[in-house]
This record gives structure tokens, sequence and C-alpha cells, in this order.
């Protein structure tokens, strides 16, 4: 006979939330998305009749927002047959896209070939090495950009072997918010959403994203956040003036752009974490910086409004070693 | 006179010159000037108040300013001084 629970435990007396737990999955990709959406009811106050969402992209499971496009670049190429019997995926990064491709490379059985320059912090090194990855490292002194000419040049020289997705320029990138990102906000708003705000790096969140909230209602107001100078240290975004324009990157999508300081974003990713709860990289907290500049306006005008916005990844993706940097300043980029 | 290594973004002042030389005492003393000879420079490296922006790390040879006496680190005569934001390796520009 079982003994009866104690009242403070009791089923009725539980304060059981809202929400069903989701279900159980038969693999880790499955788990990709469907990312939580959580109010900023503190950061949201003190605008009357604005509420603002933020995407908790940090809790898919290679931890950040890249996981929904390296697995659906790499599941069209698979379907292509660009990728499989072997074929490597190569690609030059190890930040957050250089993670998701291993974190997808070993759920789906692909192999991984990374490159990145000797140089890159012992926890880069370490996370990809997990996953199984093959790294190749490419010269120290020639940082990021020798790794993508080395990627490049290894793609070319052996078209057999690798497979080059180029996130700048794949389709895939972008659909997988256009299937994913965009159709969760919309839902898990039930359709309430007025504003959408976020960051430029290969441009796919915008893309993808805003195409969907606009297919569902034109008047929602998308809104590109960029760093404001070229000289910046918003990790992960990218000042398109100075840059090579992603060929994904259609400039007529966002309604506008928010040319952010590294400052402001930095200074809201603090206050996500003191007043939220939210511990999350520089780029989140750019989002956000927008996501309040919306906000402010919004209320300034006597308009409500619901704005949602991405948090790409968690904060501690972001402590690094020193040491190398500290020795060779100019090749740790 | 100290050699600067200025990075890639910041070489639009500099009219696209990886490195040049200026006459300073400090890095204060430097930033001041690379103004003089690069007008517009100043504001990319340091906030209103004259400090080094939170983003920026500069060495004197291999020593951030942090670790040393900030923007009142001394640089010698064959020092070379790096401005490098701080933002960590992979960005995968295309």
């Amino acid at each position: 006979m079982k003994a009866p629970l104690p009242s403070d435990l009791r089923p009725e007396l539980l304060d059981l939330p809202k929400v069903a737990p989701p279900p159980a999955v038969d693999s880790i990709f499955d788990l990709v998305g469907n990312t939580p959406l959580v109010r900023l009811s503190r950061l949201d106050a003190e605008f009357d009749g604005v509420e603002i969402y933020a995407k908790c992209e940090f809790a898919n499971p290679g931890g950040s927002v890249k996981d929904r496009a390296a697995l659906r670049i790499v599941r069209d190429a698979m379907a292509r047959g660009d990728l499989g019997k072997g074929r490597r995926l190569l690609d030059s990064t190890s930040g957050n896209t250089g993670i998701a491709y291993a974190f997808v490379g070993a759920a789906l059985g692909i192999p991984v070939t990374l490159v990145m320059p000797e140089n890159v912090s012992e926890p880069r090194k370490l996370v990809t090495a997990e996953y199984g990855v093959e790294v190749v490292f490419s010269d120290p002194m020639e940082g990021s950009d020798g790794a993508i000419r080395l990627a490049r040049d290894l793609a070319a020289r052996y078209p057999d072997r690798y497979y080059y997705p180029n996130q700048y320029a794949n389709r895939s990138n972008w659909r997988a918010h256009y299937d994913g990102t965009g159709v969760e906000i919309w839902q898990q708003t039930e359709g309430r959403v007025t504003h959408f705000v976020t960051g430029l790096g290969t441009t796919g969140t915008m893309m993808g994203t805003s195409r969907r909230l606009k297919a569902y209602d034109p008047r929602i107001h998308c809104t590109a956040v960029q760093p404001e100078d070229a000289f910046h240290g918003l990790e992960g975004l990218k000042h398109l003036p100075s840059s090579i324009v992603p060929p994904i990157y259609d400039p007529s999508v966002p309604d506008e752009t928010i040319w952010m300081p590294t400052e402001e974003g930095w200074d809201t990713a603090e206050r996500l974490a003191r007043d939220e709860a939210l511990f999350v990289g520089h780029s989140s907290g750019a989002n956000v910086a927008g996501a309040l500049r919306i906000a402010r306006r919004l209320a300034d005008e006597g308009r409500p409004g619901v704005v949602v916005t991405i948090l790409c990844d968690r904060g501690d993706r972001y402590f690094e070693s020193l040491a190398w940097d500290r020795h060779h300043p100019l090749t740790a980029r | 006179m100290a050699t600067v290594r200025i990075p890639t973004p910041l070489r639009k002042f500099t009219g696209g010159q990886e490195t040049v030389t200026v006459s300073a005492g400090t890095v204060r003393e430097l930033v001041d000037a690379l103004e003089s000879a690069h007008p517009g420079i100043k504001e990319r490296i340091v906030d209103e108040s004259g400090a080094i922006r939170r983003f920026v790390n500069v060495f004197v040879g291999d020593e951030d300013i942090r670790f040393l006496d900030g923007i009142d680190t001394s640089v010698g005569e064959n020092d070379e001084v790096s401005i490098v934001p701080a933002i960590a390796g992979g960005l995968g520009s295309p």
C-alpha cells in the first residue's frame, strides 16, 4: 500500500505549468529548433503597452542558433547527393557555425573537417574535437582569412573528398529560419507579433524569419541590427558596408537598420544577465538592445507592440584564454 | 618612432597602411598623434571620456596594456604597438 503523499506534494495542490512538456524524440537532431520564447518582463516594464520576447536559441543542442542552418544545410546537401558516401563537410570556422557543423555531423554520421588558425583558443579546439571532427590547422600568422583560403583551396583541389557549403550563399541557411524560426515565433505569440529584430551575420536569420513573418502579415515590421562601425566588438555580427555582402542577403527584406554601438550591445548583455538572469553572448545583447530601441519608440508614440528578438548563444561560450593573443596579438583574429 | 600596427577596419584612416610610425611617450600620446596624422581614428579607439574602448585591445610589444599602466603605459622608441578589436578568431567572413 502506498504511503499517502505529504500534503504539500498532493497533485491537486501543485501549480502545474500551462505548457505540456515536449514529447520524447528519437534523435538529438529532433531537438534542433522549437526553442522556448521568454518574455523580458523586467526590461519591457518601462514601456507601456509594449511586450518584448526573446527566442532562446542557446537551447539548441549545439548551443546556438547556428544549429538550425547547419542541420538544414547538411540535410539538403544529403538530399541532393552532395554529401554522403564518405564525402566530408568542409568549412573554415571555429565559431558557432563550426560547433554546429560538428554537432550535426556527429548526429547524422557525416564526417566533418574544419579548418581553423592554429592559434584559436583551446576551448574551441576541444569542443569540435569532442564531436569527432577532423581539424586542419592553418597558418596562425594569417588569421581567419588564412583558414578560409586553405578551406577553399582544399575544396577546389579535392572536390570528390570535400563538400564546401558556404553558408553565406546557401539557400538552406535562410530556409531553416523560414520553415522554423518564423513559424515558431508566429505560433508562440499566437499571431500577436508586430515587430521582429535581429542582427546580421550571414543574414540567414533575418532573411528567413522576416520572409515568413511577412507572409503571415506584411505589416510585421522587421529591423536589422548591424555594428555601427567596421571596427567593432560584436562577435558574429557583420558591418555590411565594409564587408563582402552575403549573396543570400536581400536588402529589401528588412524595413529598417539599427546601427548598434558595441558598448550598447555589451551593456545590454550585462543587463540581461543581471535583470533577466539570461547570460548570453554579445550578439544577443545587440539584438535585445535593438528591441529596446524599437520598444522605446513605440512607447513614445503611445503605440502597443509585441517585439520579438533572438538570443543567439550563451555568454560562457566567450570565455577564452588570452595567452596566445597576448603574445601574437595581430594574428589572433 | 614607435610602430603602430593598424587592424584592417581602421586602415581606411591610414590610407590602407598596415603600419604607421608615430612619436609618442605613452599610449595616450600615441592615440593623439594618430589622430593628428589620421583624423577620425581616435574616436574609434577611445570613448567620450578618453578611455580605451572596452572592446579594443592595445598591446605594447607582447603585453596587453590592461596588464601594464593602461592608457598611461609608456611607449619606447622601438616599440611595436598593436590595436586589436576583442573578437575571437573564426568569424568566417566570406
